[in-house]
């Protein structure tokens, strides 16, 4: 066979300031294959989509399509030569109708006037290629359900026959049932010979769907093979390129005084009833569903929502309701799950993020001493193994990892014993996580206690040392780590476990 | 690494630009009017340039209560309005031979009044400050012109008020009026205020992204409606200056003078987003601003033309700020 690959990427490298987004990255995609791309946050998938559908362009390396040299200068380009992107958020026009998205930009016409019946027929023809003829052409889209949106966007990039179809994430908010029918329509599109790039970090998925898989790690490619004969622990060591025991420290500690405790807990909306006692050197996860009411529970005691009912008990005193400032001086400390609307000041030096809420050290009579804030800093920096240039560069500059290592260093400065850590790990790359775990782990041996909020099972599993988990803003029972696994803690996330009770 | 080199020596030069920014910009437009043959020998005198220094006093003084505000991410449309307020109350007081320590402390209270007005309900209701310093414009326009019964209001004898921007020896540079000095004086307060002090940090900090500052314990709203209070200081300051220039109240006078003093401040490399901005940078701004009225109408040019001029000065600095933050991130 003399065929050449419908994409072929080599050593494809792009940085954006002193962050490196792709070190180097190749892969191949045969016609009528769908290939998955895997990959952590942070690994360089979307940088790699961007660059495929001509959204940035590469510092170096090459693209391939059908052997003919491909470098996209813009998202029209990378159209015309046949590349197709449907990105995680939608982008249709949801007052006009179906076939109107379906055609916009190719509408059918001859000076000006738009040709409706024709118009008609390639949308009917395109939604028939997936086995979708039933949608109603005249509806508006917003009007359809998410699923249905999803094929109309696929239906449009199939108006100009693409050679090269990327789908980014397109299951995250599809039902088991969409997401069976979306497959089908996808492996339907295979049949006809357009190739398909998968990118998706739920690996069982990929395995359902994919004949071929690249594996990205720390934005280089670390690996690809046939999806059906390669075990799925390879593809997680992987993406994760170290072994567990290696990532979660362990060691024995004895958690003494209780810090806070939270009796019967309850937020405007959410959290409704949240009870805990967290002690002196441990490290208490709680697990549960996106919108459980976990962040909200954390904000309440934090005193940046309201408390509408239950009491606080911060270091066995009373202190129900406070402001983030009282809280603050009860050495209490929340790190946002938002790092970027909330945790960072991201225009505002490193030195400023670090020490905001305690200018005391660095600074007498209201007068702030730049040169003890940047020691400080460096300190911290150096401690946290922050990679930055300087104490007064902007927070913005930095990688995701670094910055959430200021965040968190903003309340080791505050000397908080406390820690409210609100989804620490959310889009960081492997390596901050690994340094994140140890900090963690080091701060509860200094008889810190840590409230760890997160969604990711492995994390909770290897890092803390009791877990409760919420469901529908009711906080269950704590228990130790070893009671739980990923399954019962799903369970009791979605109220399985409580029907009975 | 030679990258990394390279990367502090970008920082670096980026930093300076963001400093040296507006003082090029005044050294650019100075130095236009030395192309002119007939205007060099009047342009570059003493006298000319005492000039434009007192006509910057009134703008100066309301900028740095406006670089406060907009670095905080708010903004005051009605400073133009209490200018003529505080000069009415003030040529009342003087009307009425009231001693001038307390007319001056008076006029520069009804300003703080504004303010503490204008922050309580941005601060209180979370209302847009945009919307409420719009509608305290008219209130205090309305009240200017109430309080002078629709007229200037005159007052007789000399008084330690009008002296403060009296030109003494028109001829020669020094002595400067005493205004100039206070505004000056004021500018590098205000300077070392807002770089060097746990407030001014606050300030930033609100000004840059209010969820983190409300995260980091700082009282979000009492802050707020202290900006507003100490901006309305300086805004009755300012309308003290006006009423020492004039001589007289009128309520009527500095009609849009808020967009001078926001097109100072922005030209001085403050982001309306804020948390950003700079004292130093307003007061130059504030300079280039009253260089080119003075340049363009000693070249006898018309009005509409300085119109142009500055219109296209403030694009300018804008996009020459946004293109300096793209380098900068790249």
């Amino acid at each position: 066979m003399v065929n050449a690959p419908r994409l072929q990427v080599e050593g494809m490298a792009k940085r954006f300031g002193a962050t490196v987004a792709l070190k180097s990255v190749s892969l191949e995609v045969a016609p009528g294959e769908i290939h998955a791309i895997i990959g952590e946050n942070g690994a360089g998938k979307s940088t790699l989509m961007k660059i495929l559908s001509g959204a940035c362009r590469p510092d170096s390396g090459s693209l391939h399509l059908d052997g003919v040299r491909f470098d996209p200068e813009d998202p029209h380009a990378a159209r015309q030569a046949g590349v197709a992107m449907i990105y995680q958020e939608l982008i249709l026009a949801p007052h006009l109708s179906v076939e109107e998205n379906i055609l916009l930009g190719e509408e059918p016409a001859r000076l000006g006037w738009i040709n409706s019946r024709s118009r008609r027929e390639q949308a009917r023809a395109a939604l028939a290629q997936l086995h979708y003829e039933h949608l109603p052409l005249g509806a508006p889209v917003g009007s359809l359900p998410i699923a249905e949106q999803q094929v109309v966007e696929i239906a449009r990039a199939l108006i100009r026959e693409p050679r090269l179809l990327i789908l980014d994430e397109p299951t995250s908010s599809l039902t088991q049932v969409d997401t069976q029918r979306l497959f089908a329509a996808i492996r339907r599109l295979r049949d006809r010979g357009v190739s398909v790039l998968y990118i998706s970090h739920f690996l069982e998925e990929c395995q359902l769907l994919c004949d071929r898989f690249t594996v990205l790690r720390d934005g280089e490619s670390v690996g690809s093979g046939a999806m059906a004969s390669t075990p799925l622990a390879e593809i997680i060591h992987r993406m994760v390129g170290r072994n567990m025991e290696e990532i979660y420290p362990r060691s024995a500690r004895s958690p003494g005084e209780v810090l806070l405790e939270l009796k019967g807990l309850s937020g405007r909306i959410r959290p409704s009833e949240a009870s805990l006692l967290l002690r002196r050197g441990e490290i208490l996860g709680v697990a549960g569903l996106v919108g459980a009411g976990r962040t909200e529970m954390l904000r309440a005691t934090f005193g940046l929502d309201p408390v509408a009912g239950g009491e606080i008990l911060v270091r066995s005193s009373l202190r129900t309701h406070a402001s983030p400032r009282q809280r603050l001086r009860d050495k209490i400390g929340l790190l946002s799950e938002d790092r970027k609307e909330e945790g960072l000041l991201l225009n505002r030096s490193l030195a400023d993020n670090v020490t905001m809420t305690r200018f005391e050290p660095v600074s007498r009579w209201g007068f702030i001493n730049p040169r003890v804030q940047k020691q400080v800093t460096r300190d911290w920096m150096t401690r946290l193994k922050v990679r930055a240039r300087s104490p007064f560069q902007p927070a913005a500059q930095l990688s995701g990892g670094n910055q959430q290592k200021i965040a968190l260093g903003r309340l080791l400065h505050h000397e908080a014993d406390i820690l409210l850590l609100d989804e620490p790990t959310r889009g960081i790359d492997v390596g901050s996580k690994a340094e994140i775990y140890r900090l963690i782990h080091e701060l509860a041996g200094q008889g810190k206690g840590i409230l760890f909020v997160s969604s990711y099972l492995p994390e909770l599993l290897g890092v803390c040392d009791t877990l409760a988990v919420m469901c529908r803003g009711v906080l269950g029972p704590k228990r130790p780590v070893a009671e739980w696994t990923e399954h019962s803690i799903i369970e009791a996330a979605v109220g399985a476990g409580t029907e009975k009770a | 690494m030679t990258t990394e080199q390279e990367q502090r020596r970008k920082v670096i030069r980026s930093r300076l630009l963001t400093l040296a920014g507006p003082f090029i910009g005044l050294l650019f437009v100075t130095s236009l009017f030395a192309l002119s043959s007939e205007l060099r020998p009047v342009f570059y005198t003493g006298a000319n340039w005492k000039n434009i220094f007192t006509q910057t006093v009134i703008v100066s003084i309301g900028a740095l209560g406006m670089t406060m505000i907009i670095i905080s991410g708010g903004i005051d449309l009605s400073v133009g309005s209490v200018v003529a307020l505080t000069s009415v109350v003030g040529a009342r007081l003087l009307e009425h031979k009231v001693s001038a320590p307390v007319t001056i402390l008076a006029t520069l209270l009804t300003g703080g009044l504004v303010g503490l007005l204008n922050g309580s309900m941005i601060a209180g209701f979370r209302m847009m400050p945009f919307v409420v310093t719009l509608g305290m414009m008219g209130v205090t326009r309305g009240a200017a012109k109430w309080l002078a019964d629709n007229q200037t209001v005159n007052f007789d004898g000399e008084s330690m008020v009008t002296r403060v921007m009296e030109k003494v020896s028109p001829d020669t540079f020094f002595p400067l009026p005493s205004g100039v000095w206070i505004a000056l004086l004021l500018t590098l307060l205000m300077s070392v205020f807002m770089r060097c002090t746990v407030f001014g940090r606050y300030v930033f900090a609100i000004g840059s992204n209010e969820a983190t500052a409300r995260l980091c314990g700082i009282a979000v709203r009492p802050y707020k409606v202290l900006i507003y209070s100490i901006a309305g200081l300086f805004f009755g300051l300012a309308g003290l200056m006006q009423l020492s220039r004039l001589s007289q109240g009128d309520p009527s006078v500095a009609i849009g003078l808020e967009l001078d003093i926001i097109a100072a401040v922005v030209i001085g490399g403050a982001s309306l987003n804020g948390g950003s901005g700079s004292v130093i940078g307003a007061v130059v701004g504030a300079l280039v601003m009253a260089v080119l009225r003075s340049g363009s109408s000693q070249m006898n040019w018309p009005n509409y033309v300085q119109e142009i001029i500055i219109g296209i000065v403030i694009i300018l600095a804008v996009g020459l700020d946004r293109f300096r933050q793209s380098q900068a991130a790249r």
